[in-house]
């Protein structure tokens, strides 16, 4: 079943490769009448009116996790909904199981309740149609070359043969502004190039959603300014739906169209923000500000409440 | 008392000019480079240790009991000239060679069946804790008795001395490959031996190198002892039975050119063999220094 859908995700791939190879650097917006790359309307078995059913859909999910002692609860009957070409953020303090939720959907952890759907079928196992960024940096293979590294899941998952593997890798890290390093090994570049090289892999490969666990936490904060706005921008060009995790409030609200806030111990939806005008440019505007606020309100209103208690 | 307050000053601006004070790089002193050279260092420790052998040996001046390194030389250069040392060198490496390859085997086999099942994980543990300790040398009579007076009984304890520590640092490897590495691997569908090939083994890569090092100098130790104790494997001796009968000759030299030889062999793979191995692989990737 899983083999099934892995490979009826690599299906949709051609029409994406085309709109992101063909076009190069050249095209920066696709126009707004073609189909945006993560929703293909040709191919799939769909109704035309259901171009609007979300991508990916986590329906009313509980997570648990076991230590040695007891059976955690992470997070309780969580519903969320990502169309294509969303930038989805899952905010929320440490311990709201955000990080837990975005490897369920990865696949690596199974719900003991609910379920999770991309595209109508249940996600069951890891597979390459859903792309993890993590936070650390030992994700990329140290034997391999950054060329090869963004090579790797491509080959790996069969997807495309050497030397078309080559052309690609070498397309998106000139996107990510790392062709002159190809051939250096990842131990030789700093955190927010391995970071860089790590979402040119996880594009490269056209994932029908390309998650990311806090990919810029581990940065320094000019550095991560620099890769939200370069993350922007290749969005802006590639169109890929994205599910963000962060603890950021001002992460969420410029990275995100649309921010979902959930509670700690256990995380539940506490909220959905919508956060589609604001980009690095309205940091400090009055309405950015107060929108913020609200979120941190919404937050820490728990600890408050504790507080005066 | 007041608080103290900082006195404000005023600010300033500069343009700078590009920088030609002094050049951004330099190379190293000569000297500095030469020793830079591992060869060079450990190549002048050996002269240090064959100087302090020949001192030694004058002092004692007792040929029977420690002749000089000028002595063992000869000896060594004669033994290799003759032939009759390197055929001793042939034989005993053919043996080790198929002992080790065959260990090398079984303990990725071993290790491989740990990571991918509970049960393979009991098995790998139980094991190597019964037979890492037993040394090789102590099976020798008992495979001796199985396999007969010859390669076969070799082979055996050769596989036993390779087998363990190699699996025990193969798998402690595997263990400590990191989670997000792992999870990355997971992410592009790799399973099974795939994942074990592409992700686990050069992920582990160091640990499973200084296995084979283990590995590589227990097959030597066990194989030189075995032929130690019975000699010639079908008629013909390796360089354990080569430095027994000259021993037994009382050629004291040339029980040293054999030592010799053994120590040259290793020194010889560790700098060719595993050097140039560390050197292609974790050095270069930045997972040793």
């Amino acid at each position: 079943m899983s083999t099934a859908k892995a490979s009826s995700g690599v299906d949709s791939f051609p029409l994406w490769g085309k709109v992101g190879l063909g076009a190069g650097r050249a095209v920066t917006k696709p126009a707004p009448s073609a189909p945006t790359p993560a929703l293909p309307r040709e191919g799939r078995e769909q109704d035309p009116k259901n171009d609007l059913a979300p991508l990916l859909q986590v329906d009313g999910v509980s997570l648990e996790y076991r230590t040695p002692e007891r059976v955690v609860r992470a997070t309780h009957r969580v519903s969320f909904d990502v169309h294509a070409a969303d930038r989805f953020v899952l905010l929320g303090p440490s311990g709201c199981g955000k990080s837990t939720l975005l490897k369920a959907v990865g696949g690596f952890i199974a719900p003991v309740e609910g379920e999770i759907r991309l595209d109508g079928q249940r996600v069951t196992q890891p597979g390459p149609d859903r792309i993890v960024v993590f936070q650390e940096f030992d994700q990329l293979p140290p034997w391999k070359t950054v060329k090869q590294n963004v090579m790797f899941p491509l080959l790996a998952s069969r997807t495309l043969g050497k030397k078309e593997a080559a052309e690609r890798a070498l397309h998106y890290l000139d996107k990510v502004g790392l062709a002159k390093f190809a051939d250096v090994h990842p131990h030789q570049l700093s955190g927010g190039m391995k970071q860089r090289v790590a979402i040119a892999r996880a594009l490269a490969m056209q994932p029908r959603v390309l998650l990311m666990d806090e990919p810029f936490a581990a940065l320094d904060a000019l550095t991560r300014r620099k890769m939200q706005q370069e993350l922007l921008e290749l969005w802006d060009e590639v169109r890929f739906t994205l599910l963000f995790v962060t603890h950021s409030i001002e992460e969420a609200l410029v990275v995100g169209n649309r921010v979902a806030l959930l509670s700690p111990h256990p995380g539940r939806m506490r909220a959905e923000v919508n956060s589609h005008g604001f980009s690095l440019a309205s940091l400090g505007g009055a309405e950015f500000q107060s929108t913020a606020q609200r979120i941190h309100d919404m937050l820490f209103e728990e600890e408050h409440a504790e507080a005066e208690a | 008392m007041s608080a103290i307050v900082p006195p404000i000053r005023p600010e300033y601006e500069r343009t700078l000019e590009p920088f030609t004070e002094v050049p951004l790089e330099r190379t190293l002193p000569l000297p500095a480079r030469i020793w830079a050279q591992a060869g060079v260092r450990k190549g002048l420790i050996l002269v240090v240790i064959a100087v302090l052998w020949e001192l030694a040996a004058r002092w004692q001046n007792n040929d029977l009991l420690l002749p000089t390194f000028t002595a063992t030389a000869r000896a060594l250069v004669e033994g290799l000239a003759s032939g009759e040392l390197i055929e001793k060198v042939r034989i005993s490496l053919a043996v080790l060679l198929q002992g080790y390859l065959a260990g090398v085997l079984l303990a990725f086999a071993l290790t491989t069946l740990a990571v991918s099942t509970q049960i393979g994980r009991d098995l790998l543990d139980t094991l190597t804790s019964m037979f890492n300790p037993l040394p090789a040398i102590a099976l020798l009579p008992l495979a001796l008795l199985w396999f007969g007076l010859g390669r076969g009984s070799l082979v055996f304890v050769l596989i036993h001395s390779v087998l363990w520590p190699l699996a025990l640092n193969t798998y402690a490897g595997f263990q400590g490959v990191p989670e997000t590495l792992r999870m990355a691997g997971r992410n592009y569908g790799l399973k099974g031996l795939r994942y074990v090939l592409q992700i686990l083994v050069p992920a582990a890569l160091p640990s499973i190198l200084s296995g084979l090092k283990i590995g590589w100098a227990f097959a030597w130790r066990t194989l030189i002892a075995a032929e130690l104790v019975f000699g010639a494997s079908s008629g013909k001796g390796g360089l354990g039975w080569y430095i027994f009968q000259n021993r037994n000759e009382l050629y004291t030299d040339r029980v040293f050119a054999g030592l010799a030889m053994v120590v040259l062999i290793g020194l010889l793979v560790e700098s060719l063999g595993f050097k140039t191995l560390e050197r292609l692989t974790v050095r270069r990737w930045g997972q040793q220094r």
